[in-house]
């Protein structure tokens, strides 16, 4: 726009018409036939104008204040007033056709121009700018995110805990009893000694007993986290691993509601069509306890019907386990002073590695604690 | 739990077009889940019986070779080679006739061999797949008919369901558990294996007694004499044994083998001669020995049970027998042990001397407490048939008087728990189907001991009390007394899971339960998301290190003896004795990735970690304490419990290397520095909406000269800079490799920002230089001028520092950019440069600086 409004600015009769550049210079008035010759002169030259320069040489020239034209009209205010109305009007319309001539040129020159430029100032668009490429978050945490607001959106809230716990609260209070073969070496990670009290976490079921020690009743929490199992690194096990955990304490519930919400959780995770099964299981602090199953993502079931091609990832079962789920047992609610005669709840615990494994499609789980930033970066901000 | 099917049609009536996975379906439906089902001599094919007519001995061969000719039903015998001797002419034996398929692919053709043509193979057990190895071919009875498929005729062919069994259900790890659930499954009649009359007893078999009734509450003796010892197991056995999973042995040991699999009761054989004296069911005593059967000599300890005679120790309850007193191949005189012991104190010695075995398997998960008499009269009856011998009707008997359990329900509990209507029906007929008795109403507690507790699970009366769903007051009760073979049900839920899963999870119906409005993410979880999110954007990858590390971690960090970040927890079994300790700071851990990263090829890597430090408090308590559970813990108790753990803040660290603006087409990079660490820690802040206070520090493992610590008003939260060379050198990174951490749970989350009043008056610039000496922090200089520039100040903006010869050694000039307004007028230049001036007047003041002239 800028050259539009130059030329606004540069019109020759904005200045001319100002009274206080009046030059009291003594002029002869043009005759009609001069004037014909100073408009054609005129004509001719803003048509020969090459480019924008020329063009305003021109305009100097022919429509400048010191232009014949111009000097004309300086010379009106001497002439007779008989005189004035007809000189006038002879010489405005030559000054009106000079510069709609120049104004048609200059629109033509700056069209040339600006194609010429935008030309020249032609880029590579493809160019790379990876001046500073942005990292990235880990699965595993953004897909803890993604479970905590699918239950955030059913009216949940997110639940912590220490993950160095006291046995009390891995144990105890979940009815695993003190000869469970989950509370040996095999299994746990025991801190300072075996009688201290305090191990990793095996599971994130304590923040259950946590969270009814804390929070008013009813409680429907979530609680993802990390987890530790005493178990070599292989592509299938991690002694660090993630898993979330959902509690619902309320008056009326019961596995229907369990099973609704882990169908609803499911279809989050997996989209809508996942098929799921429910079966029974056996967890300490659940009773009754099931196992939810996922119809096996790869072959879709197939490979549990004899004479079909076997499946690794289901081990040709048609099903996978996803995680473990139940009824609170009534013991962990009387451990947590909520009486089971008015209160019941649900419960249940999924690994983060799994789903991710089952929603991504990845094989190894060694990538997903080695750091490796090329397992990563593909993730991005969500997942 | 391994099932051949053959076994399990024994006992209940399959329809015999139901097919393995249909069978296994239903079981995993019930709660025993499938593993695996293998199928066994579907493949073997063309294998008969023939009779030897003719045997040639040949001579001349490093082995004895024979060849014979072998009528199989044909229209001409069949010259067949063979390289066992252990048949005579006349025998009947297996005949591979050529092509035959045996186990493994292995196929039989007319081949010549040792200079004769062999028109097939004599078979072998192993050859069979009945056997690992057998010593000679397999001879079949004499009467058995000439061309006969033998695969069909030794029941070869043979699938086996191999049953994931939950600890809870002891029931299941037999044959008689699956049969039962199976039949329930199908609706069709179940025949209980331990069902058989038992002869009326005639007196004590062997004296024993129990001296502890909380390890063993039955404890039963039967004997059998005149055993032959050389008596084989029958292939039929033996081929049973091996589908399930256990090695044959010897006839006895099988016999009590082949009867645990099927009742699910662990027996033991004695060798009647060995034993001195009364048997006594006991602990052990101080500095007790055994030397079990695997030719171990076991130190027992006083908690471990034992049965012992006057010898002493005899036998590791449950676990695994004595060798003294062990059955041999020249045994004779047979006593059967079946006991009920504690699982409880089974699981517990089999943890303790590392030994699992198939009977402490079965007691850990809760044995049948009803069938001691029974397995051990099963067994005699066995041996004898297959062993000779007498068997005897005497019978010991010890015996501990123990009440059932009954549990009263209202009948609608299952559907409560549910949210299912079964009807009181549907429950009573799937609690009797359990094979609970259930009675109307509520009964008093029956009379009687608490026994050895079979589920290990203490249940006080007040327990019991709280547990329980409605009472005498409440229509519609129930009175529900649980199977002998069901230690498992002893809670009203118990009973809620068996009616629920045998009428189906699957039909179970899928209802949303209505929770109440929650109060969404915390400020805590919701600024750590931001966190990850900005650090992720401004370069940096994110990654979940193992939080184990080691004191060469912590040597490396350059931390001095007394650096509190050295008290860390210790973990009693780490996976690696280099990493026996729980991180006290991030920095381990990226370091380590970083350095994995570089070794992969990625030299420019940023990297950052959120997540939990472990800080033990210098004076926390040695134990937190393991509450009770009958009842909510006390205020006090939590807080005992809470001040043993480790503080465990959250943190989050960066650490980068490399270049971290790359080169390129536009120019030239930029290498990763501490500044760019510095910035991490103001990227967070801004996320948390605190100030950062920067301010320059000395602490490991920075670099002294580059080394920020970071304040949020006078609260230290961090620290970031370049790392100290030596730590570069210890860990193996890049040089100049950069680094920050900081505490976000020290990060107060500030309130509802203030909204700014946009002032519509015009700027006015004033761009100021000053020289300061060299030593100033920026900061500092940049505080001063905030401070003296007063309100009209908008912004401040340090554009250029300069040192060089245009000022004076040891000084440096920073040029800063300052733009007034005023939220009410348009400011005079006099307005603007007062206010310069004071701010320079202050910075003067402060820091001795000069305005650069």
């Amino acid at each position: 726009m800028a050259h539009v409004l130059d030329s606004i600015l540069l019109m020759p009769w904005i200045r001319s018409s100002v009274l206080s550049d009046y030059d009291p210079v003594e002029v002869t008035p043009l005759h009609a036939d001069e004037l014909a010759r100073a408009e054609a002169d005129a004509l001719a030259a803003i048509k020969s104008a090459a480019d924008l320069d020329e063009l305003k040489q021109v305009r100097l020239a022919h429509a400048g204040d010191r232009s014949p034209i111009a000097l004309a009209n300086r010379e009106i205010g001497a002439l007779p007033p008989a005189a004035r109305a007809e000189a006038g009007k002879r010489i405005g319309a030559a000054r009106k056709a000079v510069a709609e001539a120049i104004s048609v040129r200059q629109g033509e020159l700056e069209a040339e121009r600006d194609a010429r430029v935008l030309v020249e100032e032609t880029v590579d668009v493809t160019l790379p700018w990876d001046r500073r490429p942005p990292g990235a978050r880990h699965p595993l945490t953004t897909l803890q995110e993604r479970i905590a607001d699918c239950f955030v959106a059913m009216g949940y809230e997110v639940a912590e805990g220490p993950e160095l716990e006291a046995e009390w609260f891995n144990f105890d209070a979940l009815n695993i009893a003190t000869d469970h073969p989950a509370r040996s070496d095999h299994d746990t990670f025991f801190v300072e000694s075996h009688d201290s009290g305090m191990v990793l976490r095996t599971q994130t079921s304590p923040v259950q007993i946590r969270a009814l020690l804390s929070r008013p009743l009813p409680v429907y929490v979530i609680s993802p986290g990390k987890v530790f199992r005493t178990d070599e690194l292989d592509a299938t096990h991690t002694p660090v691993f993630h898993q979330v955990e959902g509690l619902a304490v309320d008056k009326g519930l019961t596995m229907a509601h369990l099973k609704g919400t882990l169908d609803r959780f499911a279809e989050v995770m997996f989209g809508e069509g996942i098929r799921t099964r429910f079966r029974p299981n056996y967890f300490p602090f659940t009773e009754p306890s099931a196992e939810m199953d996922l119809l096996c993502f790869v072959c879709r079931g197939t490979s549990a019907t004899p004479g079909n091609p076997p499946c690794r990832t289901c081990k040709s079962e048609g099903w996978i386990e996803w995680g473990g789920c139940g009824m609170v047992n009534p013991r962990v609610l009387i451990a947590c002073g909520v009486d089971p005669a008015v209160y019941s709840g649900f419960a249940f615990g999924m690994g983060i590695e799994r789903t991710l494994m089952f929603r991504h499609n990845a094989e190894d789980m060694r990538d997903m604690v080695e750091g490796d930033v090329r397992f990563t970066l593909p993730f991005g901000m969500e997942v | 739990m391994k099932v051949p099917l053959s076994w399990l049609r024994e006992h209940v009536d399959l329809p015999d077009a139901v097919t393995a996975h249909e069978i296994a379906d239903k079981l995993t439906a019930a709660g025993l889940k499938l593993e695996s089902i293998t199928s066994y001599g579907h493949e073997i094919k063309n294998v008969v019986a023939g009779r030897v007519l003719a045997i040639e001995e040949l001579a001349g061969f490093k082995k004895p070779i024979r060849h014979c000719l072998v009528e199989v039903g044909e229209a001409a015998p069949r010259e067949i080679v063979c390289g066992a001797t252990n048949f005579e002419v006349g025998a009947v034996v297996p005949v591979a006739l050529p092509g035959a398929v045996l186990p493994g692919g292995f196929e039989i053709g007319s081949r010549k061999t040792y200079g004769r043509l062999s028109d097939g193979m004599i078979c072998s057990e192993a050859e069979l797949g009945v056997a690992d190895s057998s010593p000679g071919i397999l001879t079949l009875p004499a009467d058995t008919p000439i061309g006969t498929d033998v695969v069909e005729l030794l029941g070869l062919r043979e699938e086996v369901l191999e049953l994931e069994i939950t600890p809870d259900c002891g029931y299941a790890l037999s044959i008689r558990g699956v049969a039962r659930e199976a039949a329930t499954a199908f609706g069709v009649a179940f025949r209980d294996p331990a069902s058989a009359a038992l002869p009326a007893a005639t007196g004590p078999s062997y004296p024993a007694s129990i001296a502890d009734p909380t390890a063993c509450d039955r404890f039963v003796l039967r004997s059998v004499s005149g055993f032959d010892p050389s008596a084989e197991s029958p292939l039929w056995m033996r081929v049973r044994l091996a589908r399930a999973g256990m090695r044959p042995v010897s006839l006895a040991v099988d016999v009590t083998n082949y009867v645990m699999l099927e009742l699910g009761q662990p027996l033991h054989a004695f060798d009647r001669t060995r034993l001195q004296g009364e048997i006594v069911v006991r602990r052990a005593g101080a500095g007790e020995t055994l030397e079990t059967l695997d030719h171990v000599v076991r130190t027992l300890n006083p908690e471990d049970i034992l049965i012992t005679d006057d010898s002493g120790p005899i036998s590791m309850a449950g676990t695994m027998g004595g060798l003294a007193t062990e059955i041999n191949d020249a045994s004779t005189e047979i006593v059967v042990e079946a006991a009920h012991f504690s699982a409880t104190g089974i699981a517990r010695e089999s943890r303790r001397h590392n030994l699992v075995s198939e009977a402490s398997k079965r007691f850990e998960r809760g044995v049948d407490r009803e069938l001691p008499l029974v397995a051990s009269w099963r067994a005699v009856e066995l041996l004898v048939e297959l062993g000779s011998g007498q068997s005897s009707a005497e019978v010991t008997l010890a015996d501990v008087d123990v009440a059932p359990v009954a549990i009263a329900i209202p009948a609608d509990h299952p559907d409560r728990v549910a949210g299912v209507h079964y009807g009181r029906e549907t429950v009573i007929r799937r609690l009797e189907q359990v094979g609970c008795v259930v009675t109307d109403g509520v009964l008093p507690p029956p009379a009687g001991g608490v026994g050895v507790a079979a589920t290990g699970v203490v249940t006080s009366a007040d327990l019991r009390e709280k547990l329980a769903v409605g009472d005498a007051s409440h229509d519609g009760m129930i009175t529900v007394t649980p199977p002998s073979w069901r230690p498992d049900l002893t809670d009203p839920n118990d009973l809620a899971e068996e009616v629920i899963r045998l009428e189906g999870y699957a039909s179970l119906p899928s209802l949303l339960p209505a929770a109440p409005a929650g109060a969404g993410l915390t400020e805590e979880q919701r600024l750590r998301r931001r966190v990850g999110r900005a650090l992720a954007l401004s370069g940096y990858v994110e990654v979940l290190s193992y939080p184990f590390i080691g004191v060469r971690d912590l040597d490396g960090l350059q931390l001095g003896a007394e650096d509190p970040r050295r008290r860390a927890a210790r973990l009693v079994n780490p996976l690696s004795d280099d990493e026996p300790l729980m991180r006290t700071t991030l920095l381990p851990g990226l370091l380590k990735t970083l350095v994995r990263n570089v070794g992969r090829g990625f030299a420019d890597v940023s990297l950052f970690e959120t997540g939990l430090v472990y800080r033990p408090r210098p004076d926390a308590p040695d134990r937190a304490p393991v509450l009770s559970v009958d009842r909510r813990p006390t205020e006090e108790e939590l807080a005992e419990i809470e001040a043993a753990l480790p503080g465990q803040p959250v943190r989050v660290a960066v650490v980068l290397a490399g270049e971290f603006d790359r080169p390129g087409w536009w120019g030239r990079g930029r290498a990763a520095a501490w500044s760019d660490a510095v910035e991490a820690a103001r990227v967070v802040a801004r996320e948390a909406g605190v100030a950062l206070d920067v301010r320059a520090d000395q602490h490991e493992p920075w670099h002294p000269g580059r080394c920020a610590a970071l304040y949020v008003g006078e609260t230290l939260v961090g620290h970031a800079g370049e790392l100290h060379p030596r730590v570069i050198e210890a860990y193996g990174l890049p040089p100049r490799t950069a680094a920050m951490e900081l505490e976000l749970s020290r990060l107060e989350p500030s309130g509802p920002a203030e909204t700014p009043r946009v002032s519509a008056y015009p700027v006015a610039t004033q761009d100021v230089a000053l020289i300061v000496p060299a030593d100033t922090p920026v900061a500092a200089v940049e505080a001063a001028l905030r401070a003296g520039a007063g309100d009209l100040l908008e912004s401040i903006r340090l554009f250029d520092v300069y040192t060089g010869a245009q000022i004076g050694e040891g000084d440096k000039s920073l040029a800063y950019t300052m733009r007034f307004r005023a939220p009410d007028r348009t400011l005079t230049v006099e307005e603007t440069t007062a206010a310069r001036d004071a701010a320079v007047a202050e910075a003067a003041a402060r820091l001795a600086a000069r305005l650069r002239t």
